[in-house]
């Protein structure tokens, strides 16, 4: 038995491509062109899922992207996708996929239990139940129990084995909705010469006409109307139709985020194709062509299966070929469901009543009349009270809207339509205002300050003549609002609406079952005595609502039910719908894979990465690299057997008894050239600079316009008016952006010229007591501590393997040694590295990293970004309030006079010996007493620690309140987290040389 | 994601610039009082509406410029370069 609700005839479907697929462990077949919804229903499945709270069965309602019911899960190996809407995903052969949150199966599910127990699941239970006790032990407790009862489908537990792209696209109008309205305004936008992108959510353009016969245009079949006016556009160079792609988000000026879907319909995705392609089009005006989303009407167990919107009614039977069931009840507040009625007559589908709760003299419309013709049963103002049925709906009671007795009718389909929604959510989220229409109780769009133009049903225009008109008009005037001179047509004048779909508000049936649910958000399991207890408790603003009882949440984000909750949330509180208001519409407009967001953007190409000139060396000679920013840079170079901390401490242990080589390229390097340079760094660094002489270097530190530190380095005067700047290697791009702005902004008189110069210079320090000798070997300058003193500056030729080339030299230390910084271009980074290690060869000389250079400062005392200098912290607390000039103004200086930063229990930087060999604790706090009961009070905390080869102690810097008062005093260091605390001594930062005669001797 | 218009470049996505705050603020002389340097340090108007404020070319010609956004919308106004040269120099 298969396809046996097929009809022998009719549907855009391919009946000679027969495709199987797999449903919950059962063996079907459908066509070409059918969804998975609709295969599934032309099988005579109704029954595809269980509800989200209450594991009611739940059935296919739509036939579209608003799908709230019918979620199921793809299996398609690392491919797996939960929640994906059956109404949309393209049927292909071999799919398979079953049904979610339900155990052990979509017929029988234990989770049931939770409608029997609703009563004490209402509206806001979880803020009501789980909030006692009032401890966190107890939620997070909860919170497991609820995360396994609750959630929709399970993630794929392997990589995405998928790749996805971006593309920026531009043009002058894009037209989102490729039906009548969209295509018509693309029509008349290219027609004016403008360039033109159509998104298109379905496969097929032509919206709501696809497949489905309603009429014709220009004396024409409609379906021939979409035809021509497709193959128009494709011929056109100028015009991008994109199909199978959505719009889902408006940004700032015009940009609009679409997703366009290349495999997803394909049974095995060829490897080469993208999965998606995420296009962020800017475009000039934007046509909103989003036409609108059919609503329900609530009453009771309107959630059986077998209940749909009308239009999806009429989709599955039209566009689909499905016979949906034996017979039928239709339920209205309009006449478009009329079209349903009929169509399911036609299809075989016997009408037991079309319940209307509209008087007999609002049923004279041409589809009313036409059903009547047909022999229809009418029943006017009447209403639905109740559907009876287990696992689909067997009946309904109809009652009259005066009251009276309920009439039983069986169906197994009930077609249900309460109006129509224009899909303004991009409208919205272009800062759209939303007016309210009480003629078809619905919002539509306003006025948005971007030039985005609604057309077709969105605007309100239902009727295929309006829409079409009101596409040409709004496509004209895109083309004017983009700013183009228009070649062709004149502009449409606007259409008016000469036909509304006459809607009768009418959003929920008064139900005397108490324990018979009237759902008004399906997906999220909202009923309407949800919204009426939400009320009551005080939830009285849409958006408070909206979060108390998750209407609207959810994948659906309530496209078929936001406004009956609005409207029921008005009739609460005695306000019209547009005083209630919407809910915020955000992006995206239907669910968009993550996958999608980064596109390629992903693992190592998540950011560039930045390797120096000497990475090649490092790789190749075993450095253990880590990151630092973009930078990847040796941590330590291991040899066989070695220990990343043992090499590090071999490394460490070897720069102060003989000599080493750290790659430095990552400084930043601002160069610095104009007559003004010295009043720029006066005005920059707290310490004095007109006073530096050619060819020597000066270390100073930067503020904040309040007075905090900033930034520290070096800056070298190498000519007259030729200057390099060193920053830290985190500081680089804000350093060079802020003297951009000073230098543009507020001094321009100044003639100083900046350029970050960072990616052309690699740099190494040499440092250790025999660096002058191995400096010696290599340059062809007089490196005597006489002839090159500490602070010296100079260029020189540097003798590399095939001969010499241009260097910096600067006498700088960072370890606290003897130690100098060779600067070369970047291309020659590692062949001068190669050179020194040749060069250091008779005097021991070793690589080192960042693990050791970390260490040689630690134990020198010097502040680095980050830990010591932590955005807090001023110079005095660092230890440099001497460096301070008193004789001149710079950045942040007016500000340090306040008192907070000169009040005696300021944190300062100490040094910190552990007592006892212990390893100091990381993110250790200092405290007098680490066994005092809690809040222990906090004297400081620990900044950098490091195990101290040379002193064979553990040590740290910190900032310790008062700290430079406390040398001598033994605190704590403590750590609650890893349950460690440790004696440590205080002292000054400086654990080595502090007289300094090592790097000047 | 803003379209803003660079006097030197032409519009250029948002992602290339860095928002420089409000381009009314001037640094007070150097032996203006602490409230001075309080007000220009910490203070800053919120305007629902037109606000001129600097941004920064940096992935493009490390220009700094000012512009007229209307913070209700998002809408530029305007753009212009920086001149003339703003006084109050230390
Ligand atoms: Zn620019």
């Amino acid at each position: 038995m298969t396809q046996s609700w097929r009809l022998p005839e009719g549907g855009a479907i391919d009946r000679s491509r027969p495709l199987a697929f797999d449903y919950d462990g059962t063996r079907y077949e459908g066509y070409a062109g059918d969804t998975l919804a609709s295969a599934l229903l032309a099988n005579g499945v109704h029954l595809v899922a269980r509800s989200f709270k209450y594991h009611r069965p739940r059935g296919i309602h739509s036939a579209g992207a608003e799908e709230p019911n019918a979620l199921v899960q793809l299996a398609r190996a690392a491919r797996t996708e939960p929640n994906t809407r059956a109404t949309v995903q393209e049927l292909y052969d071999g799919i398979v996929a079953g049904s979610q949150n339900c155990w052990p199966s979509v017929r029988f599910d234990a989770g049931a239990i939770a409608d029997a127990m609703s009563p004490i699941l209402p509206a806001g239970f979880y803020y009501k139940t789980f909030m006692w006790p009032p401890t966190p032990k107890w939620w997070l407790k909860y919170e497991r129990a609820i995360r396994r009862a609750a959630g929709m489908g399970r993630a794929p537990g392997v990589p995405d084995p998928d790749h996805y792209e971006h593309q920026y696209a531009h043009c002058d109008v894009l037209v989102i909705g490729g039906g009548p309205a969209g295509l018509a305004a693309a029509r008349a936008a290219a027609n004016a010469g403008a360039r033109v992108i159509v998104c298109q959510q379905s496969p097929h353009f032509g919206g709501h006409l696809f497949g489905i016969d309603v009429g014709s245009i220009d004396d024409r079949p409609a379906a021939d109307w979409v035809d021509g006016t497709i193959a128009e556009l494709t011929e056109r160079a100028d015009v991008t139709l994109l199909s199978r792609t959505t719009a889902f988000g408006y940004y700032d000026d015009n940009l609009v985020g679409a997703i366009e879907r290349l495999t997803d319909h394909l049974p095995s995705p060829p490897a080469h194709l993208p999965r998606q392609r995420m296009w962020m089009i800017r475009a000039k005006a934007v046509v909103l062509a989003s036409g609108a989303i059919e609503r329900g009407i609530a009453y009771a167990n309107n959630d059986l299966p077998g209940t749909l919107l009308a239009g999806a009614a009429l989709t599955y039977v039209k566009r689909y070929g499905v016979r949906l069931g034996t017979q039928a009840v239709v339920f209205a507040n309009n006449d478009g469901a009329y079209g349903a009625a009929l169509g399911l007559h036609e299809a075989g589908v016997r009408i037991s009543a079309i319940v209307d709760v509209r008087q007999e003299s609002q049923l004279g419309g041409a589809l009313p009349a036409r059903a009547r013709a047909t022999g229809l049963v009418l029943l006017p103002a009447s209403v639905i009270a109740r559907a009876r049925g287990r696992l689909r709906v067997s009946s309904v009671d109809v009652v009259p809207r005066a009251g009276g007795a309920a009439k039983s009718f069986d169906c197994d389909v009930t077609a249900v339509s309460g109006g129509y929604s224009p899909a303004v959510h991009l409208f919205s989220q272009a800062r759209g205002s939303l007016k309210y229409d009480p003629m078809t109780a619905s919002f539509f769009p306003d006025a948005s300050p971007w030039p985005i133009i609604p057309a077709g049903a969105v605007n309100g225009h239902f009727s295929l003549a309006e829409a079409i008109a009101d596409g040409e008009a709004a496509g004209a005037a895109a083309v004017e609002r983009a700013g183009l001179h228009i070649t062709g047509s004149t502009p449409a004048p606007p259409t008016r609406r000469a036909n509304p779909v006459a809607v009768e508000p009418f959003w929920a049936v008064a139900s005397h079952h108490r324990r018979a649910k009237s759902f008004v958000d399906l997906q999220n399991d909202v009923t309407v005595a949800d919204i009426a207890l939400a009320t009551r408790e005080g939830y009285q603003a849409a958006e408070h609502l909206k979060r108390y009882t998750t209407l609207g949440m959810g994948t659906d984000q309530g496209k078929t039910s936001n406004v009956i909750g609005l409207a029921l949330l008005g009739e609460q509180l005695g306000l019209s719908i547009p005083e209630v208001g919407t809910t915020t519409f955000r992006p995206p407009y239907t669910p968009v894979t993550l996958g999608a967001f980064p596109g390629h953007a992903q693992g190592p190409h998540v950011e560039p990465t930045r390797y120096t000139g000497m990475h090649a060396w490092h790789e190749e000679h075993g450095a253990r690299l880590v990151n630092a920013g973009l930078w990847k840079r040796p941590h330590s170079y291991p040899r066989p057997g070695e220990s990343e901390d043992a090499a590090a401490n071999r490394e460490a242990h070897n720069v102060r008894e003989n000599v080493g080589i750290v790659d430095v390229s990552t400084l930043g390097k601002i160069e610095l050239q104009g007559r003004d340079v010295p009043a720029l760094l006066d005005r920059i660094y707290i310490n004095r600079w007109d006073t530096l002489q050619i060819g020597r270097c000066r270390y100073g530190v930067m503020l904040r316009e309040d007075g905090i530190v900033r930034d520290d380095g070096t800056t070298s005067r190498l000519d007259a008016t030729h200057y390099l700047m060193t920053t830290t290697t985190a500081n680089a791009v804000s350093i060079m952006q802020h003297i951009d702005r000073l230098l543009q902004i507020d001094w321009p008189e100044l003639d100083v010229y900046a350029t970050s110069v960072t990616e052309q210079w690699a740099a190494a320090a040499l440092s250790g007591p025999k660096a002058r000798k191995v400096l010696a070997q290599l340059v062809d300058i007089d490196v005597s501590n006489e002839a090159f003193p500490f602070l010296a500056v100079a260029a020189c030729r540097a003798r590399i393997a095939n001969g010499d080339i241009s260097a910096r030299v600067f006498r700088i230390s960072y370890s606290g040694e003897l130690a100098y910084e060779i600067h070369v271009p970047s291309s020659q980074g590692r062949v001068v590295w190669e050179a020194v290690l040749d060069a250091g060869q008779a005097f021991g000389i070793m690589p080192y990293g960042t693990e050791a250079m970390n260490t040689l400062r630690v134990e020198k005392g010097h502040v680095v970004i980050g830990s010591e200098i932590d955005g807090r912290t001023t110079a005095a607390d660092i230890g440099m309030e001497k460096l301070v000039n008193p004789t001149k103004w710079c950045i942040g200086k007016p500000l340090l006079t306040r008192p907070a930063l000169n009040a005696p229990d300021r944190w300062q930087l100490v040094g910190l010996t552990a007592q006892r060999g212990a390893p100091m604790p990381r993110g250790a706090k200092l405290v007098a007493d680490p066994d005092r009961a809690t809040p222990n009070p906090t004297l400081g905390h620990v900044t950098s620690w490091c195990f101290s080869p040379n002193l064979d102690a553990w040590i740290a810097l910190a900032l310790l309140s008062g700290g430079r008062s406390r040398y001598g005093e033994t605190l704590w260091a403590v750590s609650p987290l890893a349950d460690a605390k440790v004696r440590v001594k205080v002292g000054p930062s400086c654990f080595i040389d502090p007289s300094g005669e090592r790097l000047r001797g | 994601m803003m379209l803003i218009p660079c006097p030197y470049c032409g519009p250029r996505n948002q992602i290339e610039f860095t928002y420089g705050g409000d381009a009314t603020l001037r640094r007070p002389a150097p032996d203006a009082p602490e409230s001075a340097w309080v007000d220009y340090v910490y203070l800053r108007d919120n305007p629902c509406g037109p606000h001129d404020e600097l941004w920064y070319h940096g992935a493009g010609c490390r220009s700094w410029f000012k512009v007229r956004r209307d913070t209700r919308t998002h809408q530029i106004l305007e753009s212009a370069t920086i001149d003339p040269p703003q006084p109050a120099d230390p």
